[in-house]
This record gives structure tokens, sequence and C-alpha cells, in this order.
């Protein structure tokens, strides 16, 4: 075939240019390829986030339908469901994050590219925290609805995006961690929810806080947990993340 | 050891668990070289392949690629190996266009869109770049495999069975794309359970049994029958 031996003569004359090094650029630059690429991929096959909205919707629901007859107000118990919902659902996008790169195979492409794993780290912990906010708008506007609380102030959203963050800095190593593992979907949830107990008591103190009515100065303690937390799991996280492809 | 070689495998030993896979395994791939690993299913070929890109660490020995020890090397060493595995490593939702600008990206390669787009003539994939590669047939997936390989130009390209399922058009084609890569100064290492094709695409072959290679020879100097031969004194088929 002509055209084809014309085309390996254009391929092989052509040499490839690639930027060395690059520095702190190139590094964001394949943390936003990584991120990007799986954002891309949930457009087409729409696998993590309809997965975990559609668990928290049915457990908002299911927690509405259980508490509604035997609780008096549903401040008491909105904080409460909002982070178990958001812990569990989360979960489900956590396991499909290294997961699904496992299950297509193409984990070793990941791991055979010139980058400082890191990279990929922080790119998969990027889309794992846009699925999860975005999981968790729909949360609280379903829980506006079931239990009547309005859970938008900004200071809840801000523990709440704080709180998520940790949550996926510690759930993307640990999922990167279980990924191989035939017993992923109950390793991570076994693992990961102990470590984030700080998370929950927080979260759950700020949210109750708000929900309440308390100022701003009474709810500063939980928010610096969260930002401590956040802090440190990822920085651990990140030193960490290398050591996990020793022997992939 | 030649000067020139680009692979060299010294004493390789890995273990997975009790099971011995490598015990000593000694390699060395010329530039310019094609070479094909052949052996039975399960005497470590894949093992080998993995140590070899860096996938995997061995227990003891040393792999050098281009002179420099994959220990040793950091992640920019990555950029001279090219890998085409059993899977074929790409993103079955995103079209053949997008998995090869990831992989640009991810290998820093500039002007990444003129690249693609020699690699996809290259694969003779163009007319089907923005279809997704769910929907490509197994010759046309292995052909991206390939082209994906060989994005960022590698010195090193090792491909672990690259002809599997491969219908005789889509093997033809990547037989071409073989013999142009070969010419062009890389160090080849391929598997392979067709005799025929092992003969026809590499300059030598080498015969890996019970985790060792027992055998390496030039092409040149064998024959079909005569390398099954070779095959079944050494119990790599039956």
């Amino acid at each position: 075939m002509i055209g084809v031996e014309r085309d390996e003569t254009k391929l092989i004359a052509r040499p490839v240019s690639m930027r060395l090094g690059g520095g702190m650029l190139a590094f964001l630059r394949k943390v936003w390829a990584v991120c990007a690429k799986d954002l891309r991929a949930e457009l087409r096959g729409r696998e993590v986030f309809s997965t975990m909205t559609s668990f928290s919707v049915l457990a908002v629901l299911t927690f509405g339908l259980a508490f509604d007859l035997r609780v008096p107000r549903s401040e008491m118990i909105a904080p409460g469901v909002l982070w178990v919902v958001i812990l569990f659902g989360g979960v489900l996008g956590l396991n499909r994050s290294f997961g699904a790169e496992v299950d297509r195979g193409t984990l070793p492409a990941l791991l055979l590219a010139p980058v400082d794993r890191s990279a990929i780290y922080f790119g998969k912990l990027l889309a794992n925290l846009a699925f999860t906010l975005a999981t968790t708008l729909v949360i609280l506007g379903v829980m506006f609805f079931i239990f009547d609380v309005n859970m938008f102030h900004p200071v809840n959203v801000l523990g709440v995006a704080l709180g998520i963050l940790g949550y996926v800095g510690v759930g993307t190593i640990f999922a990167a961690l279980t990924a191989s593992s035939r017993a992923r979907e109950t390793m991570l949830p076994i693992l990961l929810l102990p470590v984030m107990v700080p998370v929950f008591v927080a979260g759950v103190g700020l949210t109750a806080g708000v929900v309440d009515g308390k100022t701003f100065d009474d709810l500063r303690q939980w928010l610096g947990i969260l930002a401590a937390f956040d802090l440190i799991f990822v920085i651990v996280a990140y030193l960490l993340f290398d050591l996990i492809w020793e022997d992939a | 050891m030649a000067d020139d070689a680009l692979i060299v495998a010294t004493g390789i030993h890995k273990r997975y668990g009790r099971k011995r896979v490598l015990t000593g395994v000694d390699l060395v791939v010329p530039q310019g070289e094609v070479m094909a690993l052949l052996g039975a299913n399960g005497a470590g070929k894949s093992t080998l392949m993995r140590l070899i890109c860096g996938l995997a660490k061995p227990d003891r020995g040393e792999v050098r690629l281009g002179g420099v020890s994959t220990r040793k090397a950091g992640h920019e060493m990555r950029r001279y190996i090219g890998l085409v595995a059993h899977s074929p490593l790409l993103y079955d939702n995103l079209s053949a266009w997008e998995n090869l600008m990831f992989f640009a990206s991810l290998y820093d390669i500039q002007q990444p869109e003129p690249r693609v787009e020699a690699v996809l003539h290259a694969v003779d994939l163009w007319p089907r770049r923005h279809d997704a590669v769910r929907t490509y047939s197994r010759g046309m997936t292995q052909r991206l495999a390939i082209g994906r390989a060989i994005l960022h130009d590698p010195p090193v390209l090792l491909l672990d069975e690259p002809d599997t399922g491969l219908d005789p058009a889509s093997a033809e084609t990547l037989a071409r794309l073989i013999r142009s890569l070969g010419a062009s100064n890389r160090a080849i290492l391929l598997t392979t359970h067709n005799l025929e094709r092992a003969l026809a695409w590499a300059d030598s072959v080498s015969l890996l049994v019970d985790g060792k290679i027992v055998e390496r020879a030039p092409t040149s100097t064998l024959t079909t029958d005569g390398l099954r031969r070779w095959l079944v004194e050494t119990g790599s088929v039956g």
C-alpha cells in the first residue's frame, strides 16, 4: 500500500520533540491532562457521577422515610445524614477511580508515562473532587426538599468542600492501594472510613452548628480541623503515592 | 556485551510468591535489531517485558536501557520505552485522537497535533480518528495500541504478543510497521507464538525456557521447521 508507506516515511522523518523537565508548569499540565481525561471519560461513559448520585439520592430518601415518624425536628438528624451520605456515596466514585483503570487494563499506560506519579495522584484527586462536589450539590438540594433544612449556608458549603477535599485526598490513595485487589469494593470502605472519623466528626459538628444558627467564631474550630486534616493527609498521600507502584 | 546494545538484562531473577518465574535471564538487544522472544505460556516472557519496562522490579539482576540502569533512573527514563501489552492500554470510550492527545500531553510532546496526525496516518486510522475506540475491530485497536507505543518515538520498543487475534491484513500492516520501526535504530523486543511471523519480523530469536534464555540465533540461520524442532526439544511445545 503506497499510501501507508508514504505515511510511515513521514512518521520516521518527523522527529519528536519533547519538553524535558519543565518544572511546576509541566507538572500542572500533566495533572490537568489526567483530570481532563477522567472528566471526558465520565461524560462519555456516565459511570461514576450517575452511580454516586443515584445511590446518594436513594440514601437520603431512605433516611427521610426512616426518621420521619420518630424524630421531632429534622434539624436534629440532617447534619448526620448529610455526612453519612457523602462518605458512603463517595466510596462508589473512589472505587472507580483506579478500579476502572485496572478493569480496562490502562493502568500500565499511566504508570509508564514519564511523569512524577504524584501528577497522576493529583489529577485523579481533582477528578474525584469534581464528581463528589457535584454529587454533594445534588444531595444538598434533595435534603432541602426531604428534610426541609437549608444547608446552602456559605460556611457550611465551605466546610463541606474542605471535608470532601480531605475525603478524596485520602480516598484517592486508598483507591490506588486497593485497585488491584479482587475485594476492592469492600476493602476500600473498610480501610477508608476509620481514617475519616475526624472529618466526619468535624463535618457533623460544623453542619449542626450552622443549622443551629451558631456564629462563625463558634464554628471556626471545626473549619480548622477540616483544613488541618486536608493539609496533613494530602501531603502524606503525595509523599506515599509513588511507593504504591514499586511493583505494579 | 555489545557497546551499541539498547536493552541489556543481566542475571534477572523474579519470583511471585513461591513461584520462581525468571531464574537468571541474560539478554542483549542491540540498536537496530528486532528480537523475537519465544517460549511456552508461563515461561516468563511477559514478566521479562514488565521488568524491562520498569513496571516491576527484579529480585536480583539488573536491566540497563541505553547503558542506564532502570533501578537508578528517574521517571524520565520511561520516555525511552514504548510498550504494546496484552491489553491495548487505551481508553475505549475516548476516540483515537483523544487517546493519543492524552498520551502526547503526558509525554510532553511539543506540537502534539502534527505528531498525532502522523501516527494515525501510519497506523491507517486517520479516517476513523474521531470514533470511540470501543467501536474498533481487534485489528484496528491493536494498530492504535502500536500507535500509542510509538507516539513519543521511543528507542526501546517492547511488543508483547502484538499479533494475537489479528486477521491477515492487520498482521501485514503490523509487519510493515515493525519493519519500518526496526530500521530506524530502535531495539525491538517482541513475543509471539507464531513461528512464521517470528522468523519474518525479527532479526534474531531467543528462547525462554523455565525462566532462562536457553538458545539464541539469528533468524537467517533458522527455518520454521528448525525452529519448531528447537521448541519441541526444549519442551516449549508439546
